[in-house]
């Protein structure tokens, strides 16, 4: 399947992710509305020292400690894609508490939050690969080996 | 600075605030520190007086609410002293030193190309549709036999001098790394590579991750001779001694310390962080008979296998200059016009030294054939080539094939803001520092390369059917498929072609 | 066609059957469970009192769980009995369930201390399953006074959750202070000031000696008068049935890390076991619901025949009251290599052998999982700039190699 790949040796530390993934999720028509004087709400982070950054969302590992550990049964893996249903998550959090990517966030409103792909949204294809200045991002295909 | 030394800033960042998120990615690009962000009053704040103009921060912004404009700050009109040459007195004035800058002439000198048009068939002889039909743009660059030669047996003799293959006529010229970041370099040779063309490794060596793209890169050897060594000549396909180049004629280059880190050390083996200075001359070579003699060494050196290239800088006497040098037992002479681009060059040098390359090649061409010598060298013609047009009318000109630089390093994402020298290159080009070497991905710069060029193709497809000529090899010289337009009679006379009209 | 038979409708047992049926697509599965309803996330039951959920939406494993995985449930009656060498269970109705391969997931029950007088209060009530959460909402009116007895998880979510039902609401420890399983002192005042801030009476030190009707005298003397009691000083693993059948126990029913109990084909997952605690190698009951719900699945795929080992199991929380996020896990022990505290939040980190061992965050939890996963992977922290790591959970310590391959492969 298609899916996020992010470059390391090509990420910019721009940011331009985070404010693409929080404009195609905010349901707005134009980015500056969705996001002048607003808080950023994003699904994916930069990190990074000084001199190596790079983008983290969600890997939508093959087994998920995310689904397995929610209480509620908010988080599920369909077709290979991890999707929050949330308006069951009650925001415990625990998926915080176990993803190793941190790739989970905590929302403004309490629920968790975090990538689907842009497919609950009217993008269809992720916005921060669409938008990635230098293929730092990607979506696409690629041989897939479980590391 | 302030006072007498205060220079008002050449241009002005118009941010419109309305649109503007403060997402900061403006900050983040730009190498100059143009941009910052003032917490306390949520407002971003611009320096101008550092800004370049290079349209980082303006082509990254998410909301597009960027634009540099021309700073409408004047100085007093005055046709005489115009506002640059104003402040170039203010500046040494304050500075003393030499004024550098880079890429290639910008003042407004007679374009040729402009002036000259290209012919069309109408009714009498058919043109060609490139769609429909095949049309060569492969091209060969090397010494070819006068006449052909039969053996004893009465079979053709065919053991031509070693020659470049090129699937079309145009070439990525000389671009050191150094000058050029690793990545440019990738781009280059990924690119040519694809294309079936090649990349000129300028005089900074040849990094090792590229020894595989050999057969696509021409290799140089230049009056600093940094890189040259055996496997450095074998690597190539052809061997370039760079004589000259059309941005600084008559001058050498100079690599600044701060550029040659580790990678750059060891590729030119000279010492991390020391200058690279690159003398005006070649102190082996004064002349013809010396050059003859580094001509014939390089090619003992690699067995005649690989073609070698004589590159020089279109100045007054090039006509007289390509006589001697295809007489050396050069296989390929490349002239360089004085619009070509450097990474860095005494403003002086670069706006008023040589030639423009079209009248050079002219007469170049028709030196050569008049002397009877023109099939011992193959001719490329670069300095600002821009276009399939112009590529055409080099061709028609008599050009065997064309280098270009500028253009290639905009189709990798350079602006033009003409400040290499700076090594702070924000589209990762003209620069070595790591964070902004990383901004060029090869994979992006390669393909739109191969973009480039492609379309080119196409093009010089296309304008090659219109006048009913299905190959390059019949477009070479063929000077009556061109009509100058608005060019005075010596103009025309150089450029061997008659007006519009006639 | 094998036939697979698991005690208990929570988290271990769901995880336990969804596991069995993904890898044997054929057997026959039969799931046991005393409460009338199963598959509900157990912690959900604070929520459902605060409102943020409601039954249709409590349900973890989803609608139609049982019919989708093609397993009989059995609900509202309990295992009476287990004979390990004939491979059979009694259920409490008299039905016998011959299986070949079993999982005990009977979880936990609350446990009370003799409380002297506790029989002459007349609404006392649990809180660890929907039962109990129901027939609490039943009682609590906006003028009851509620007394809740422990200061740990589930006494102080069962505040949060009463809150705004309740008229007042007291909780009191015999601990010094709130959730002193996981909290220091430094650390569990700013959770005591937060929860007071929001209404929440905290009696510490200081617990309930006897009662007296709706009195409860404490320890100190003082008597504290209420309308609802909820006893919440924790809860017990469910290993009767175990016992009985004689598989060893120790505090829990001791399970190897392929989930298997010392009875031939008997497992068991989640509340009910004890296993290897992964940051100090020691046996231990850990009581959470990601500890079950991994063991369950752990257990499952080895009765159908797969081949998996569960070694992760460490203590781990996320918890928030009020909305103020308190997270830790592994074991804080020591003094902090890393203590960043203010008034209002904590960030901890206990680094041993050169590994990240265990933290506490209470405020900012973000990307609070790269360190479970930096305790769980041992991460060496030799060159690792730990005050930024502190301060910021990344993936810098992992090294370039590692990131490329987790972010840029399939994981």
């Amino acid at each position: 399947m298609k899916r996020v790949y992010v470059n390391e040796e090509w990420c910019l530390g721009c940011h331009l992710c985070e404010y693409n993934c929080a404009f195609a999720n905010s349901g707005a028509r134009d980015m500056v509305s969705a996001l002048k004087g607003k808080p950023l709400v994003s699904r994916i982070r930069v990190e990074g020292d000084g001199r190596i950054t790079y983008a983290v969302s969600c890997r939508h590992c093959t087994d998920p400690l995310c689904v397995t550990c929610c209480i509620s049964g908010a988080l599920r893996r369909e077709d290979g894609v991890v999707r929050i249903d949330r308006g069951k998550c009650v925001g415990c959090l625990t998926c915080v508490l176990v993803c190793p990517y941190g790739a989970v966030a905590p929302g403004p409103d309490g629920a968790a939050l975090k990538c689907e792909l842009c497919l609950q949204n009217s993008c269809g294809a992720p916005a921060c690969a669409a938008g990635c200045p230098n293929r730092a991002i990607v979506y696409e295909e690629r041989e897939e080996e479980r590391s | 600075m302030s006072g007498i030394q205060y220079l008002f800033p050449e241009y002005e960042v118009v941010r419109n605030d309305d649109r503007c998120i403060r997402c900061r990615v403006c900050e983040r690009q730009c190498a100059n520190e143009v941009h910052c962000y003032d917490e306390g009053r949520d407002k971003m704040f611009s320096d101008e007086s550092k800004c370049v103009n290079c349209q980082r921060c303006v082509s990254l912004c998410p909301t597009r609410a960027l634009k540099i404009v021309k700073s409408d700050c004047r100085l007093r009109e005055n046709a005489n002293w115009d506002s640059d040459t104003i402040r170039e007195i203010y500046k040494q004035a304050g500075s003393g030193g030499v004024l550098l800058s880079s890429m290639g002439n910008p003042k407004p000198l007679p374009v040729y190309w402009d002036k000259i048009l290209i012919n069309a068939s109408q009714v009498t002889n058919p043109s060609i549709d490139p769609l429909r039909e095949p049309m060569e743009t492969r091209v060969f660059l090397g010494k070819k036999p006068e006449k052909i030669v039969r053996g004893e047996d009465g079979r053709l003799v065919t053991d031509l001098p070693p020659q470049l293959e090129l699937s079309l006529p145009v070439m990525f010229s000389a671009m050191s790394y150094g000058s050029i970041s690793y990545n440019a370099h990738a781009s280059l040779a990924r690119a040519a590579a694809e294309l079936g063309t090649c990349y000129n490794t300028g005089e900074g060596g040849l990094h090792e991750d590229f020894y595989p793209y050999g057969p696509h890169t021409i290799v140089q050897v230049a009056s600093g001779r940094f890189g040259v060594h055996e496997d450095y000549l074998e690597a190539g396909a052809a061997i370039e001694i760079k004589m000259g180049q059309g941005a600084k004629p008559g001058i050498g280059g100079h690599l600044p310390g701060a550029k040659v880190g580790p990678d750059v050390s060891r590729t030119r083996m000279i010492p991390e962080g020391s200058d690279a200075i690159s003398p005006a001359p070649h102190h082996d070579i004064y002349s013809i008979e010396d050059l003859r003699q580094l001509v014939w060494s390089l090619k003992e050196a690699t067995g005649h296998r690989k073609p070698v290239i004589v590159k020089v800088a279109a100045v007054h006497n090039i006509a007289a200059i390509a006589s001697g040098i295809a007489r050396s037992g050069a296989d390929i002479l490349a002239i360089d016009g004085f619009r070509g681009g450097t990474g860095a060059a005494p403003t002086r040098i670069r706006d008023n030294v040589g030639i423009p390359v079209e009248l050079a090649l002219a007469a170049v061409d028709q030196r050569l054939r008049d002397e009877g010598i023109r099939s011992q060298v193959s001719l490329v013609v670069g300095g600002s080539i821009r276009s399939s047009a112009d590529v055409v009318k080099a061709v028609a000109l008599g050009a065997d094939a064309c280098y270009i630089a500028t253009a290639a390093v905009l189709a990798l994402g350079c602006h033009l803001c003409r400040t290499c020298q700076s090594g702070k290159c924000n589209w990762g080009i003209a620069t070595q520092r790591p964070d902004l070497v990383k901004r060029l991905n090869p994979d992006i710069g390669s393909e739109r390369l191969i973009n480039l060029l492609t379309a080119w193709k196409h093009e010089i497809k296309e304008l090659m059917g219109g006048m009913g000529i299905n190959s390059i090899e019949a477009l070479r010289g063929n000077r009556k498929m061109l009509r100058g337009v608005g060019l005075n009679e010596t103009e025309l006379r150089i450029l061997g072609i008659a007006h519009a009209g006639e | 066609m094998k036939r697979y038979v698991i005690i208990g409708g929570g988290a271990a047992g769901t995880s336990c059957a969804e596991a069995v049926r993904r890898t044997d697509p054929q057997g026959e599965i039969t799931l046991v469970s005393q409460e009338r309803v199963s598959g509900y996330g157990r912690p959900l039951i604070s929520y459902y009192l605060e409102g943020k959920t409601d039954i249709p939406r409590m349900s973890r494993v989803g609608l139609g769980f049982y019919e989708r995985n093609c397993i009989t449930a059995l609900h509202g009656v309990g295992a009476a009995s287990l004979d390990a060498a004939a491979h059979r269970v009694t259920l409490e109705d008299g039905r016998q369930l011959p299986y070949d391969a079993l999982c005990l997931c009977t979880g936990s029950f609350p446990f009370s201390p003799r409380f002297e007088g506790i029989e002459t209060v007349p609404r006392r009530f649990f809180f660890t399953t929907l039962e109990d959460a129901l027939a609490l909402e039943q009682a609590v009116t906006k003028e009851s006074r509620v007394l809740i007895v422990g200061a740990g998880f589930i006494g102080l979510k069962c505040a949060e959750g009463l809150r705004d039902r309740a008229g007042s609401i007291t909780v009191c420890d015999l601990a010094d202070r709130a959730m002193s399983v996981s909290l220091d002192g430094q650390c569990s005042v700013i959770l005591e000031r937060h929860l007071e801030k929001n209404g929440i009476r905290l009696m510490l030190g200081n617990t309930a000696a006897r009662f007296e009707g709706g009195c409860a005298v404490m320890q100190h003397g003082e008597r504290v008068d209420f309308d609802i009691l909820v006893i919440a000083i924790g809860v017990r693993p469910a290993t009767s049935l175990a016992a009985q059948a004689g598989a060893a126990i120790g505090r829990g029913i001791t399970i190897d890390e392929t989930g298997k109990t010392s009875l031939p084909d008997v497992w068991a997952a989640g509340d009910c076991t004890e296993s290897t605690e992964l940051t100090t190698g020691q046996t231990a009951v850990m009581a959470i619901l990601p500890n079950a719900a991994q063991q369950g699945e752990c257990a499952g795929i080895n009765m159908a025949g797969g081949s998996a080992v569960f070694t992760a199991g460490m203590r781990m929380n996320s918890i928030g009251f009020f909305g103020l996020h308190v997270m830790s896990a592994g074991t804080c022990q020591g003094d902090a290599a890393f203590c960043e505290v203010t008034e209002t939040s904590c960030r901890k980190l206990y680094v041993q052998e050169g590994v990240l061992k265990g933290y506490v965050l209470i405020g900012d939890v973000r990307k609070a999982g790269i360190y479970t996963a930096m305790i769980r992977d041992r991460v060496p922290l030799e060159g690792v700039d730990l005050e930024a790591v502190g301060r910021e959970p990344s993936l810098l310590p992992l090294g370039q190699a590692t990131r490329r391959r987790k972010l840029g492969g399939v994981v």
